[in-house]
């Protein structure tokens, strides 16, 4: 196994290196480019320079006057030790802008994991017991739903409900007004809870629908087979039959896609976060990226891409975990 | 009805859906109930030597395009200590005969509708047609035990084979300590010829032969000392030598604990070697019931004697194995008339009149055929 997951991380380091260079020259290709835009800005802004001097002496100051390779093999130096510049639009060091927003989309994304994983797993195994029951089709139904409806439109429909018709929650931001003047911590930690409710439950409803009929397959097909049959004859109860035998063999496909869902965690939901104006990842990416910030887009995609590659290793181990078959001795 | 070869307009098939689902939700119903009065399933057995008495069992699943009568009045029983194999083509009911009496028929869809199996269990009988499936749920595993036809996948991928073993007894027997438990699980696989009993213990099924695994189903089978056993198939999905080997395993394990055994089957070299009664069943409906001796030595059933000559004979040089002419009637459809008249080279006049009843021929034989009416008073 120690042997198996080695193999496994040096052949990551590989995949990162190849990986990291195709982000890099990509978005050396980007029709949009933080330094055109700052020198046409300067330019405009009167003085002694011209457009085309500007040009040149930003692309300098920038590190764009060198080609492809001598650029990525100049960024790539620094990245090994750990120093990933400085963000061109936030001006301030990369990791640094990054630790500021994270956590605001991490926390988001975690809580919608949980309800997602706590209400399509039992959903999903609930419509599979009583397959073609009203209760079935009314599961499927709403997954259905949930899986159609663009985040962006229910958000909306949410916030004129909530917010304009009942006002029970703020148009925008991740604090009240009066954050800031609350006393406790404790009462600042519930003022942001409230405000996550809308977002939270927009995710959540977009995303279950998908896990719960993968799960609903899934449970119907080990439902079928031999050995739930085996179990049966043997006297054990409906609830051992489904939450013993039967749930540890559905168990086997779902692990492998909860361990691809790790980089979403982090990956932040650009449009939610955009719509309910939460400063987290996916919406400071968005804004970095159309801006041309190669920094800071290079050190995120590469983290995405670190975390690609360790859900993948995650998702194979849990695989073996569960599924004596796989095991490699 | 079906029209034509059993294709139906959609209009159709969703009024049957939704006609079948009113019926099996009732009968679902009726089965789930928590707390019911024993009177209900309690039954007396007509013969006391007998360890299973099927009565006129009406099996039918409720499919979209119309109802399928499985098991359609079959009666026989089950003598207490004895060998009975049940033997007709794939499709002729056995194994939903034998999926009745542990009630573990594919539900909502299937269900027992009429007759009664009734069950001599250590305290009580039990008619297993109206039992709840919490009192079934006692008398699986631990009265009742089946052995079923496919070793490969009857275990549970992921569990130990001794975690599989101890989960029956743990069950039936709470009273057992675990170090007790491990006694017996191992005892049961060096009764069923497994020498690495400490091994296999540890083993997924995974890192089993097919051969072993049948071997450790028919362990679990025998874990609680059941007074039934019901093997369904439990050779043909393993090669002949093997097959050899589980059913001397079988044979000498019915005279060690003293058990019934209801054999399953439609190979008749099987049933030679091991049965004391043969059914032959045809259509969901017993044609023809005796014991091995009568139904080898003297068949009578059309159609017993086609299966009794399409079975290769050492020694006996043929060009082309016989086979029984044309196919068995679509069973969504059945006919009023013998079942078996499409395909029977023996007809009589008699024959497109209602369907045949029982013709005694002896104390334990028993034909349906209008062929022996002359032979034996109708029962």
């Amino acid at each position: 196994m120690k042997k198996f997951i080695i193999k496994r991380l040096l052949l990551a380091i590989m995949i990162l290196f190849f990986v990291s260079f195709i982000i890099y020259a990509l978005m050396r290709c980007l029709p949009t480019s933080f330094v055109e835009a700052l020198a046409n800005k300067k330019a405009q802004a009167g003085g002694s320079k011209t457009f085309a001097e500007w040009m040149a002496q930003l692309n300098a100051v920038y590190g764009l006057d060198k080609g492809l390779f001598d650029g990525y093999g100049s960024w790539i130096s620094k990245a090994i030790t750990g120093d990933f510049g400085e963000s061109w639009k936030f001006t301030i060091p990369v990791t640094q802008k990054f630790a500021d927003v994270i956590w605001y989309s991490f926390v988001l994304n975690v809580i919608c994991f949980i309800l997602e994983m706590g209400i399509s797993i039992p959903l999903g195994i609930l419509a599979a017991r009583k397959q073609y029951s009203r209760t079935d089709y009314t599961i499927t139904t709403i997954a259905l739903m949930g899986i159609s409806l663009p985040s962006f439109f229910f958000a909306t429909v949410l916030k004129l409900i909530f917010c304009v018709k009942l006002g029970w929650f703020d148009l925008f931001g991740v604090v009240g007004k009066y954050h800031e003047q609350l006393n406790t911590p404790l009462e600042k930690i519930l003022d942001m809870g409230w405000h996550y409710i809308l977002p939270v439950v927009t995710l959540t409803i977009v995303s279950i629908g998908a896990l719960m009929r993968y799960t609903r397959t899934n449970m119907l097909e080990v439902l079928n087979s031999d050995y739930i049959r085996t179990a049966r004859a043997k006297g054990l109860s409906e609830k051992v039959v489904i939450n013993k035998h039967a749930f540890r063999n559905t168990l086997i496909p779902i692990v492998t896609i909860v361990g691809g869902m790790l980089p979403g965690l982090f990956s932040g939901a650009m449009i939610t976060e955009t719509l309910f104006g939460i400063p987290g990842i996916g919406y400071t990416s968005y804004q970095a990226m159309v801006e041309g910030d190669i920094p800071f887009t290079m050190f995120y995609m590469l983290f995405l891409a670190i975390l690609t590659l360790l859900g993948t290793l995650l998702s194979d181990i849990l695989y073996a975990v569960v599924d004596p078959r796989v095991r490699v001795n | 009805m079906a029209k034509g070869d059993g294709y139906i307009s959609a209009k159709e098939s969703r009024r049957i859906s939704r006609e079948n689902r009113k019926i099996t939700s009732q009968m679902e119903k009726i089965k789930n109930r928590k707390h019911v009065d024993p009177s209900e399933y309690e039954t007396k057995m007509k013969n006391p030597d007998n360890i299973l008495e099927i009565d006129n069992l009406h099996t039918f699943f409720f499919t979209d395009i119309g109802t399928v009568k499985s098991v359609n009045g079959v009666s026989f029983d089950v003598p207490k200590g004895k060998t009975v194999g049940v033997v007709g083509e794939s499709g002729c009911g056995k194994s939903v005969t034998s999926l009745s009496i542990m009630q573990l028929v594919q539900r909502p869809q299937g269900q027992i509708v009429e007759g009664s199996i009734r069950f001599a269990g250590e305290q009580r009988c039990i008619d297993i047609a109206k039992a709840t499936t919490s009192v079934m749920q006692e008398i699986r595993g631990k009265e009742i035990s089946m052995i079923f036809q496919e070793p490969m996948t009857s275990l549970n991928p992921v569990f130990r084979i001794g975690m599989q073993l101890n989960e029956v007894l743990e069950l039936h027997h709470p009273e057992m300590t675990k170090e007790q438990m491990k006694a017996r699980t191992l005892e049961m696989l060096e009764l069923v010829g497994i020498a690495n009993s400490e091994g296999v213990y540890k083993m997924y099924p995974h890192e089993l032969s097919g051969g072993m695994r049948q071997r450790v189903m028919i362990a679990m089978a025998l874990c609680c000392d059941p007074s039934l056993i019901i093997a369904d198939e439990p050779t043909t999905a393993l090669d002949v030598t093997i097959q050899a080997q589980i059913l001397d395993l079988l044979r000498g394990l019915k005279n060690k604990i003293n058990s019934s055994i209801m054999l399953i089957t439609h190979d008749l070299g099987v049933i030679a070697e091991m049965a004391d009664y043969v059914v032959v069943m045809y259509a969901g409906k017993v044609v023809e019931k005796g014991t091995a001796e009568e139904i080898f030595a003297n068949p009578m059933h059309p159609y017993t004697l086609g299966l009794l000559a399409s079975k290769p004979v050492v020694n006996k040089k043929v060009d082309r194995l016989y086979s029984i002419p044309g196919k068995v009637p679509n069973p969504v459809n059945m006919p009023d008339y013998c079942y078996f008249k499409d395909r029977c080279e023996m007809c009589v006049e008699k024959c497109s009149g209602q369907y045949p009843e029982m013709v005694k021929v002896s104390d334990t034989h028993y034909v349906s055929c209008y062929r022996y009416y002359d032979e034996g008073g109708v029962k």
